[in-house]
């Protein structure tokens, strides 16, 4: 089942030609000329899509938080910072239909009444920046963007901006403070940028995977979509596979696949054989859960209900060849780096899981380590600004909740019984 | 910083031409100081690094406190106050490309370059980092070298890309 990959093998879809012959801009067209911006959110709604980049808000009830009595300027920003460690969903889908995406923000912004749009890029993201800049001239030259579309009264302006390295700009209010030249420091919410966003307007942030499904909805109808996946997770999710297993890559599947099913029948299986450990479903952000959960259905209400979350479906498998400690102080690592040090809790905490976890991992753990990162772990969990911080406290938690015996073992034997990973050459 | 500040005031290291781009990328932005990581990167690019003294000058065209500038150009990875070499090998180790070899990939390059994480070989040709997830972690273990991805890396595919680089410096 391809909603947003349904293009991937035609040649040249990122041509605006192509793109239209495809069908492509059919929709725009469809809501400029046909549909009351109303009726935009209430399709948006009934589809039941919501947001790809991790938290699974309902889309069209975002849109509808926009204020409509507000004389303000509104704005759209599409979440291009793709940063969580294990996705890379959103690269392919500008890399390889660009247009796509464009035309999810044209309707975007009908619907909420904006006529400025900015995707956030992440910097790093040179050649996804460049595909989108491209087509995004194109389709202005033909009169699909920019003013006046479709010769109707509705224009809007996309601007492409380039990040320059922070994972922290992929939470939503970072970004926006990044997008004014700031540093990519979260705001306190409320208000929420529906309110209080972008220059101090009302303002919706949403993920390329979210505002690349918004065409096809508008094209098939609410139901249509609806009737993929399941009834709370509609649609179909990006998972991007990677890690230990045979053909990593990211997989367009209804919502509701099994774990099993996604790395047995369509990653390959686990590379260098052997069963799985363990399975990080969301990104790293997210709890880690075990072979015990290789049925989980991957929807938003079923990975919560095992104890984790679906995430951006940045999907990591650890087979049993790997060290559990080492990969937990990689990710530590990764949130101590990342850490804005803005809360104090994040910034401390993130830096002392890291120097435990080395201890622990070279072989100077002591066994009060693992009481003491549990300790630290929850006093940073929902005590900072923004969700860096809870994420950094998932790996830890989960870890030890599931693979304690590992950190004793470490501890007890004051060495890492595993050896070195490298599971490519 | 005063010293900084005086040497700001009427200093112009940055081209006529430069200052026209952020001027304007600004004035088609809602705000002036939007244009600023733009700024900093065209400014990166053109001289290799964003010293003290160009961020001063782009916060005197955006109309930005230089101490605000100053503190946004340190926050993002990207920029890089000190010379860098022509090539930034930005290698990731973050778990995907870590578990596909990353940190071999690293030293192995360490080892061929004979400069340690974070240091500049000697010709000023590669300055080696070790960065977090680049978001392709698919085709791991990945580098970055001038906003190009190069991915599945090998040793080999390593050494062909270095010669690669030399051969078009």
């Amino acid at each position: 089942m391809r909603v947003l990959f349904k293009h991937i093998d035609i040649p040249d879809i990122d041509r605006l030609e192509v793109y239209r012959r495809e069908g492509g801009y059919k929709a725009l067209e469809k809501v400029v000329r046909e549909m009351t911006p109303e009726q935009v959110i209430e399709t948006v709604t009934a589809s039941g899509l919501r947001g790809r980049g991790g938290a699974g808000f309902p889309t069209g009830r975002k849109w509808s938080f926009i204020p409509k009595d507000s004389t303000l300027r509104k704005y759209l920003c599409c979440n291009a910072d793709e940063s969580e460690p294990g996705t890379f969903k959103d690269r392919e889908l500008m890399l390889r239909n660009p247009h796509q995406l464009l035309e999810g923000i044209a309707i975007a912004c009908r619907a909420i009444g904006a006529e400025r749009a900015f995707i956030y890029v992440r910097g790093e993201y040179t050649e996804p920046a460049n595909k989108l800049k491209r087509a995004l001239n194109e389709a202005v030259e033909q009169g699909m963007l920019g003013k006046r579309i479709f010769g109707s009264d509705f224009s809007v302006e996309i601007d492409i901006v380039r990040g320059a390295g922070a994972y922290i700009c992929g939470e939503e209010t970072a970004l926006l403070n990044s997008l004014e030249g700031q540093r990519g420091e979260p705001r306190l919410r409320p208000p929420f940028p529906a309110v209080k966003g972008l220059y101090e307007s009302p303002t919706v942030v949403n993920n390329v995977e979210t505002l690349s499904n918004v065409p096809h909805i508008i094209l098939n109808g609410a139901e249509w979509f609806a009737s993929i996946g399941t009834a709370k997770s509609t649609g179909t999710k990006i998972f991007s596979v990677s890690g230990c297993v045979n053909n990593p890559g990211n997989y367009e599947l209804p919502m509701g696949v099994s774990a099993r099913e996604l790395i047995f029948e369509h990653a390959g299986g686990v590379r260098g054989g052997g069963h799985v450990k363990a399975f990080i479903p969301g990104g790293s952000s997210t709890p880690m859960l075990t072979a015990k959960h290789l049925d989980v259905a991957l929807d938003f209400e079923s990975v919560a209900e095992a104890g984790s979350m679906l995430g951006s479906a940045g999907f990591m498998v650890l087979s049993e060849n790997v060290c559990i400690v080492r990969a937990v102080l990689n990710m530590a690592r990764f949130y101590a780096h990342e850490s804005c040090g803005k809360c104090t809790p994040c910034r401390e905490g993130t830096r002392w899981m890291v120097n435990m976890l080395e201890s622990i991992e070279a072989g100077g753990g002591r066994p009060d380590h693992i009481a003491r990162l549990v300790d630290v772990a929850n006093n940073i969990n929902g005590r900072s600004f923004c969700a860096l911080g809870d994420a950094s406290a998932q790996p830890v938690l989960s870890s030890i909740k599931h693979f304690r015996e590992e950190y004793e073992e470490h501890i007890a034997q004051r060495r890492c019984p595993y050896p070195s990973w490298s599971f490519s050459y | 910083m005063y010293g900084a500040e005086v040497r700001w005031i009427g200093n112009e290291m940055l081209s006529e031409k430069l200052h026209s781009y952020i001027e304007e990328i600004a004035v088609g932005l809602p705000s002036r100081r939007s244009a600023l990581l733009e700024a900093f990167h065209v400014v990166q690019n053109e001289y290799g690094c964003l010293p003290d003294e160009a961020v001063f000058e782009v916060a005197d065209i955006l109309e930005v406190a230089p101490a605000d500038a100053l503190a946004a150009a340190s926050f993002y990875t990207m920029y890089s106050t000190k010379p860098q070499g022509k090539y930034v090998l930005d290698v990731c180790v973050t778990l995907s490309c870590s578990l596909m070899g990353g940190e071999h990939l690293l030293e192995y390059l360490s080892n061929k370059l004979g400069i340690g994480v974070g240091e500049t070989t000697p010709d000023g040709l590669f300055t080696l980092r070790a960065v977090q997830c680049l978001g392709d972690c698919g085709k791991a273990p990945v580098m970055m070298v001038g906003g190009r991805y190069y991915e599945n890396l090998t040793p080999d595919k390593v050494d062909a890309l270095l010669d690669e680089l030399r051969k078009n410096q």
